[in-house]
């Protein structure tokens, strides 16, 4: 059966507000919904980042002092929770996936629009819920990770609304992954091929089978979690005979996986500006594909190395580090490709190459120690310490944050049809990268001599070292206001951008900006070769 | 190789071509079963490795009677016969039997229900009793809960084929298919719980 499209009808279906109130409507339109999943993403890495900005306070002295130890806890628990939920995963998954995936397969809109509506407009009440959770009484504070049976003696009332908050969100991130998956399978434009995809599709494919197989175990966990919560019974309270490590199996079977779901669409989003920037083809598109999907079947079979002190029997223990060693190969082959495309390129320094030159240095950093704490003797050495926190922030911030802020200055222009101001631009990413360096680094130094995390309290020797952790965490705090500025000025006096100012060859720049409704004015262009730069001047030699 | 100038080009000549795509709603409920699949397996795998690694303790009764849980599994089995019977029917344009075959599986699904109260009713443990008890009632309440989506889906769409001369036809016969696709989940998932909690 074939569902045939009366451009007509759509049109007339799609009579909704106009201007900026369509961003506050139940739109359809796959690159409204993307901007209200950055958006509204946005605001919550404001709230995360404050969060942040008051831990980092507290930590530069060595007693609690700036707020009383719980309120560390609960600070910490929302922090993490709104960073991963509210900001990194709706971002690079939603907003990008939204704006970019029907382009890139040659389509008019997602696969299911509704859906994709629905699952945006998940996010907004379950992320005021979240941040609701902090106000009542017994706030939330078992960390993002809820470990019984902390999450289950501590206060509760947070809790269960931290349980709710976070099984919408889940909700809302297989609603996209279905779409997604739907999408680039099912609504390719005949005549294009899967190996002709733009990379951020695969990256999308990949996180999406990913959301799609784990999430829904995280859903589980949480429901069981909560039964232990308001039912009194027993899954996972050693009191009642129960087993935590249960918990924490099923918690990391989703939780690793959703590492790789924040930062597979970043090595996406990287592949396509690195080629623009510097007018060469993507290095080793068939190697990139397949380290994408090797790093997917990968992700799901090691997330037991979060657990290395859990009792894990020595088998387990085996078994994992060597499964966690074996993705370093194909993050390795990413990170190779990515420095072939940039060798011997005519690289223009914008801010968008500059903060994927960042996510590249801080990316291979945070990989680097990833791959030495899967070795287990390692491991036990630092486990819980900042060394960890140092590790993950390197993944998370100097990897996918850079990359959401590089996708932001490369696709400003299509959207708004303005440029962003360069010089702001290269001053936020200084400013960002400076500072970002100057809050991890250290912390490794931390954490190897072991300082432990999750703590409002530590000992006074490893005070200076602290300092010069917040002084970055200022400095990243400070960064955020160049680019609000520029965002907002660009927005209203920036210089018209044109249609295609990156004279890029991937499908979304061969239309106007910002684009038209239906994407194209006529049918989608095939775009066979969306990394063919430099060709003629090859042809001609 | 395509440059920005031919691009334009084609997208003018093509203005006006009607476009069509095939019906992928289908792959698309595949996916998200597959995804309720998921949460059954990490179900299964907590209730598993509970078995395998916490002992339980002294005293604790943890029985369960076969009758029930196995005419339940024929309800099932049966119930997915007669959906198919009525995919076919109405594939014949035999509404009214296609009809009759619904709503006998929304019967079934009903009796399936009922049989599953009176078994939580007649067992001699409670939620909270032990760890096996609580497992127990978590997987066979969230399969429960399905079966109760299920017969509530097939509802609707019985009635839905009744009202204004028959909204499901044989033109239209996606909403009988996804429902059939997902009875026939329930079922299969309910068949691999009957025989890890019962038989095992």
């Amino acid at each position: 059966m074939t569902i045939s499209i009366d451009p007509q009808k759509a049109n007339n279906e799609s009579l909704q507000p106009k201007g900026w109130l369509r961003y506050f409507s139940f739109s359809l339109d796959h690159k409204v919904i993307g901007i209200q999943y950055l958006v509204c993403g946005f605001l919550f890495y404001l709230i995360g980042g404050t969060l942040a900005s008051a831990i980092r306070i507290e930590l530069a002295s060595p007693m609690s002092d700036f707020m009383p130890r719980d309120v560390y806890n609960q600070v910490l628990t929302l922090h993490g929770t709104i960073m991963i939920f509210l900001w990194i995963v709706p971002v690079v998954n939603g907003a990008f996936g939204n704006y970019l995936i029907p382009f890139y397969v040659g389509a008019r809109d997602m696969a299911f629009p509704r859906l994709n509506a629905v699952a945006f407009w998940l996010i907004p009440p379950s992320g005021l819920m979240l941040v609701a959770s902090y106000f009542v009484e017994g706030a939330a504070q078992a960390g993002w990770t809820a470990y019984p049976p902390l999450s289950i003696t501590t206060p509760q009332s947070g809790q269960i609304i931290w349980i709710m908050s976070v099984l919408l969100l889940g909700g809302s991130s297989i609603f996209g992954g279905i779409n997604f998956i739907a999408t680039i399978i099912k609504l390719r434009r005949p005549g294009l091929k899967l190996m002709q995809l733009p990379m951020y599709c695969w990256a999308m494919l990949g996180t999406s089978l990913l959301v799609v197989l784990s999430t829904p175990v995280l859903a589980g966990t949480l429901i069981l979690l909560s039964f232990d919560i308001i039912a009194n019974t027993g899954f996972f309270n050693p009191v009642l005979g129960g087993n935590v490590v249960v918990y924490q199996h099923l918690f990391w079977f989703y939780s690793h996986p959703a590492v790789y779901i924040m930062v597979l669409p970043a090595f996406g989003l990287v592949s396509e500006i690195l080629p623009v920037h510097a007018r060469k083809p993507l290095f080793g598109y068939t190697t990139m594909v397949f380290s994408i999907m090797g790093i997917v079947v990968l992700g799901l079979v090691v997330w037991a190395h979060h657990m290395f002190t859990s009792g894990t029997p020595p088998w387990m223990r085996l078994f994992f580090t060597i499964a966690t060693a074996f993705i370093a190969v194909p993050t390795g082959i990413k990170f190779f490709n990515w420095v072939a495309t940039l060798w011997g390129g005519r690289i223009s320094i914008n801010s968008a190459m500059l903060f994927s030159c960042g996510f590249i240095i801080n990316f291979v950093f945070g990989g680097i120690t990833g791959v030495a704490l899967a070795q287990v003797p390692f491991d036990i050495h630092v486990h819980d310490t900042y060394f960890v926190v140092a590790h993950f922030h390197y993944i998370v911030y100097g990897g996918t944050v850079f990359i959401i802020f590089s996708s932001i200055y490369h696709w400003f222009p299509k959207v708004t049809g303005k440029m962003l101001n360069e010089k702001l631009g290269i001053l936020h990413f200084i400013i960002t990268f400076i500072g970002f360096n100057l809050c991890f680094a250290p912390q490794h130094w931390l954490g190897l001599n072991g300082m432990p995390r999750r703590v409002a309290e530590y000992d006074p020797q490893f005070q200076f070292v602290n300092q010069i952790s917040s002084l970055g965490a200022l400095l990243m705090a400070i960064s955020t206001i160049p680019f609000l500025i520029n965002v907002f000025l660009s927005a209203k006096n920036g210089k018209n951008a044109g249609d295609n100012p990156w004279n890029a060859l991937t499908p979304e720049w061969l239309t106007s900006s910002p684009p038209p409704v239906e994407n194209w004015e006529g049918a989608a262009p095939l775009v066979e070769e969306p990394y063919g730069y430099g060709k003629k001047f090859v042809e001609q030699k | 190789m395509t440059t920005l100038d031919s691009s334009k080009e084609i997208q003018k000549n093509n203005s006006e071509v009607n476009e069509t795509h095939e019906d992928f709603r289908m792959f698309g409920l595949i996916t998200f079963l597959i995804a309720d699949g998921m949460t059954f397996a990490g179900f299964f795998a907590a209730y598993l490795t509970y078995k395998a690694v916490n002992p339980l303790p002294d005293g604790a009764i943890y029985e369960l009677e076969l009758p029930i849980p196995t005419l339940n599994t024929i309800l099932l089995l049966v119930s997915s016969a007669t959906f198919h019977k009525a995919g076919k029917a109405l594939l014949q344009d035999k509404n009214s039997d296609s009809q009759k075959w619904l709503f006998f599986t929304a019967f079934l699904g009903i009796i399936f229900l009922i049989c599953q109260l009176f078994e939580y009713f007649h067992l001699p443990f409670g939620l909270t009793d032990n760890l096996f008890a609580s497992t127990f009632y978590a997987l066979t309440g969230f399969h429960g809960l399905h079966v109760t989506l299920g017969t509530l889906m097939i509802l609707i769409i019985t009635w839905q084929s009744r009202i204004n001369g028959g909204r499901i036809t044989s033109q239209n016969m996606f909403p009988l298919e996804a429902v059939e696709l997902y009875w026939h989940f329930v079922d299969g998932i309910w068949v691999i719980l009957f025989i890890i909690l019962y038989l095992l």
